[in-house]
C-alpha cells in the first residue's frame, strides 16, 4: 500500500517536472520576442487545395441542386456541372470557361510529403541494409580468409568515416558512375552504412548461440545452409531484434542527412517551409514530432514483437 | 569402398591432438560390430567424447581413419552430411532447439536431410516421441520440459532419422537422478531391439547389463576392452582395477 503511494507521488512529481519544462520553454520564447504561430503549422502537413471549375458552355446559371450546379444554353438545353461551391448567383450569364467555383480536396502539404518520403527511402534502405548486413556478418565468422577479410575491410572503413561524407561519396562519385538517381543514391549509401552496423549485431548475435545447436544439427547430417537458415538465424534473429530495431531508428533518423544531396525528405521539407513562414520554431518541433513517432511507432512494434517471440524461449 | 564384413564401425590408429596440444587420442583402434552395444567407461578427461566424436566426424584426426558403414569418413573427400544421417547422436546436454516446438525438433531434419514430406516426417516423429513416452509434450516448447523429457526428445530426434548407428555421450550426466532411470531404460530397450550403440557413460550398472563389450579408456588410450564379465569382475590392468575402485 506505502508502495503504491509512494509510485503515485514519483509519477506526479514526473508530469509536474515535464509542465515545468513546457512552461520555461514558453517563458523563454516571451523573453526572445518570439511570435508563435502555430495555426500555420496544419497546412504544412495537410492544406484544402480548390480547383476551379469552368463553365462548359455559354449560357444562364438557372440552379443548384445536390452539388450541382444546371447551366442552361441558348437552345434551351439543360447541362449540369457538380460543383462544391459555387459563386454564381442563379440568374448569371456565363461564357463557356468562366468560373462557376470550385471543388475542395485535402492535399498532403509539404512536411507530410516530406515525411512519406523519409518513410519510403528508410523502407528500402532497411531492406538492403538487412540484406548487406546478413551476408557480411556471416562472411565475419567465415573461415575463408577471403571473405573474412572482405567484410572486415568493409564494416571497419565504413564505421571509421562519417556518414555525411558517405552520402556525398556515394552520390558525387558513385552515383554519378553508375547515374543513380537521388532517391537510388540515398538508399543505397544509407544502406552500406548501417549494413555495417547490422552486420556486426548479426554477427555477435549468431556467436551467441550455442555451439551445441550447430552440433546436434550437423549430427543429424544438415548442411550449413540448413543450419543457418533453419537453426542459427531464427534463434538470433530473436536475441538482436532489440539491437535491429535500434539499428533501425538510427538509419530513420539518418536518413535526415540526405537533405545534402536534395532529396526532399522530411529535414529537406522542413527547411523549406521555415524559409517560406519564418517560423522555425514551430516547425522544427512539427518535424521533431513527426520523426518521433514514426521511430517510437518502430519502437513499440519491436516490443510487440518481442513479447511474441518470448513465449517459446 | 571397402569392405570390412561383420564390422559396420572401424578405428584404425586414430590419434587426435587439440590446437592447444592436448593429446586426447592416442592410437585408438576399435571395431564395433552390427547389433553390438560397446560402452566406453573411463575417468574424465580421458578422451571419450573425443572418440565419439570423431566418428561421425564433428572432430577431424590427425592421423588414422575411421570407417563407418563400408565410407572412410575420416577421408577429407567423404560427403560427410550423408553418412552423418546415418549415425544418430545425444548429447549430455540435449541440444534440442528452443525455437521449435517438440514435434518440430523431431521432424525438422528428416524433412531437410531425409527429403521426406511433412506427413511422413510427423507420423514417424509421432512414432518415436510415443515410444519415448513424450507425445503427449508435441506441442510443447523445450523450455517447458525437465532435463529428462529434453532428452527423450533429442533420443526420439535422433532414432527419426533411422540411424544405423547410435552414439550416446553420457546422456544421462546432467539429468537429476530422478530422471537417469527413465533414459537407461529407453536405451536399454534399444540395446535389446538391437540397434548399433556405442555409449559413453559412468552408469555400471547399465554398463554391466546393456554392454556387449566394455572398453576402458585413460589418457587417450584404450587400456582394456572385454566382455562386462571380464571388465568388472577380472581387470587385469591396475589402472583399470584402480578405476573400478574408485567408481564401484
Ligand atoms: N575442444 C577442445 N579443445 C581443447 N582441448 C579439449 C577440447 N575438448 C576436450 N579437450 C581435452 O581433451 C581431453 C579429452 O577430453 P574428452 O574427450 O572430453 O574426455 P572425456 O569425455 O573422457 O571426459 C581432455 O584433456 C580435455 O581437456
Ligand atoms: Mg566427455
Amino acid at each position: 500500500m506505502n508502495r503504491k503511494k509512494n509510485t503515485l507521488f514519483w509519477n506526479l512529481a514526473f508530469f509536474a517536472v515535464i509542465i515545468g519544462i513546457g512552461f520555461f520553454i514558453y517563458r523563454a520564447s516571451l523573453k526572445i520576442n518570439y511570435t508563435w504561430n502555430w495555426r500555420a503549422v496544419p497546412s504544412y502537413l495537410v492544406y484544402k487545395a480548390q480547383h476551379e471549375i469552368d463553365s462548359p458552355v455559354n449560357g444562364v446559371v438557372e440552379g443548384f441542386k445536390d452539388g450541382e450546379l444546371s447551366v442552361k444554353t441558348i437552345k434551351g438545353k439543360v447541362i449540369y456541372v457538380k460543383v462544391e461551391h459555387p459563386i454564381l448567383k442563379i440568374g448569371a450569364v456565363v461564357n463557356a470557361g468562366d468560373e462557376l467555383g470550385y471543388n475542395a480536396s485535402y492535399k498532403p502539404g509539404p512536411l507530410l510529403m516530406g515525411l512519406y518520403m523519409t518513410i519510403k527511402i528508410s523502407v528500402v534502405s532497411i531492406v538492403i541494409a538487412l540484406a548487406i548486413g546478413l551476408i557480411t556478418g556471416l562472411m565475419r565468422i567465415s573461415e575463408n580468409p577471403l571473405l573474412k577479410n572482405l567484410s572486415t575491410v568493409y564494416i571497419e572503413l565504413v564505421r571509421g568515416t562519417p556518414l555525411l561524407v558517405q552520402i556525398f561519396i556515394v552520390y558525387f562519385f558513385i552515383g554519378t558512375l553508375f547515374n543513380m538517381t537521388r532517391f537510388i543514391a540515398g538508399a543505397f549509401a544509407l544502406a552500406v552504412f548501417e549494413g555495417a552496423y547490422i552486420a556486426e549485431i548479426i554477427r555477435a548475435g549468431i556467436q551467441s548461440i550455442p555451439k551445441g545447436q550447430t552440433e546436434a544439427s550437423l549430427a543429424l547430417g544438415m548442411n550449413y545452409f540448413q543450419i543457418m537458415r533453419h537453426i542459427i538465424i531464427p534463434q538470433a534473429f530473436k536475441r538482436v531484434l532489440p539491437a535491429l530495431a535500434g539499428q533501425f531508428i538510427s538509419l530513420i533518423k539518418d536518413s535526415s542527412l540526405l537533405s545534402v544531396i536534395s532529396l526532399t525528405e522530411l529535414t529537406k521539407a522542413g527547411r523549406e517551409v521555415v524559409a517560406s513562414t519564418f517560423s522555425p520554431f514551430e516547425v522544427w518541433f512539427t518535424v521533431a514530432a513527426l520523426y518521433f513517432v514514426v521511430t517510437y511507432g518502430l519502437s513499440l512494434l519491436d516490443r510487440y514483437l518481442e513479447r511474441r517471440l518470448a513465449g517459446d524461449e | 569402398m571397402n569392405d570390412n564384413g561383420d564390422y559396420i564401425i572401424v578405428a584404425e590408429q586414430v590419434n587426435k591432438t587439440y590446437p592447444n596440444g592436448v593429446k586426447a587420442l592416442r592410437d585408438v583402434s576399435l571395431g564395433v560390430k552390427k547389433g553390438e552395444v560397446v560402452v566406453i567407461v573411463g575417468a574424465s578427461g580421458s578422451g571419450k567424447t573425443t572418440f565419439l566424436r570423431t566418428i561421425n566426424q564433428l572432430e577431424t584426426v590427425d592421423s588414422g581413419r575411421i570407417i563407418v558403414d563400408n565410407v572412410e569418413i575420416t577421408d577429407p573427400k567423404t560427403n560427410l552430411t550423408k553418412i552423418r544421417a546415418d549415425i544418430g547422436m545425444v548429447f549430455q546436454h540435449f541440444n534440442v532447439f528452443p525455437h521449435l516446438t517438440v514435434l518440430e525438433n523431431v521432424m525438422l531434419a528428416q524433412t531437410l536431410v531425409r527429403k521426406r514430406k511433412k506427413e511422413e516426417a510427423k507420423q514417424i516423429a509421432m512414432e518415436f516421441l510415443t515410444k519415448v513416452g513424450i507425445e503427449d509434450k508435441k506441442e510443447e516448447y523445450p523450455t517447458n520440459l525437465s532435463g529428462g523429457q529434453k532428452q527423450r526428445v533429442a533420443i526420439a530426434r535422433a532414432l527419426a532419422m533411422h540411424p544405423k548407428i547410435m552414439l550416446f555421450d553420457e546422456a544421462t550426466s546432467a539429468l537429476d537422478p530422478e530422471m537417469v532411470g527413465g533414459i537407461l531404460d529407453i536405451m536399454k530397450q534399444l540395446a535389446k531391439e538391437g540397434k548399433t550403440m556405442i555409449v559413453v557413460t559412468h552408469e555400471m550398472g547399465f554398463a554391466r547389463e546393456a554392454a556387449d563389450r566394455i572398453v576402458y579408456m585413460d589418457s587417450g588410450k584404450i587400456i582394456e576392452m572385454g566382455t562386462p564379465e571380464e571388465i568388472f569382475d577380472h581387470p587385469k590392468t591396475d589402472r583399470l582395477k584402480q578405476f573400478l575402485s574408485q567408481i564401484l
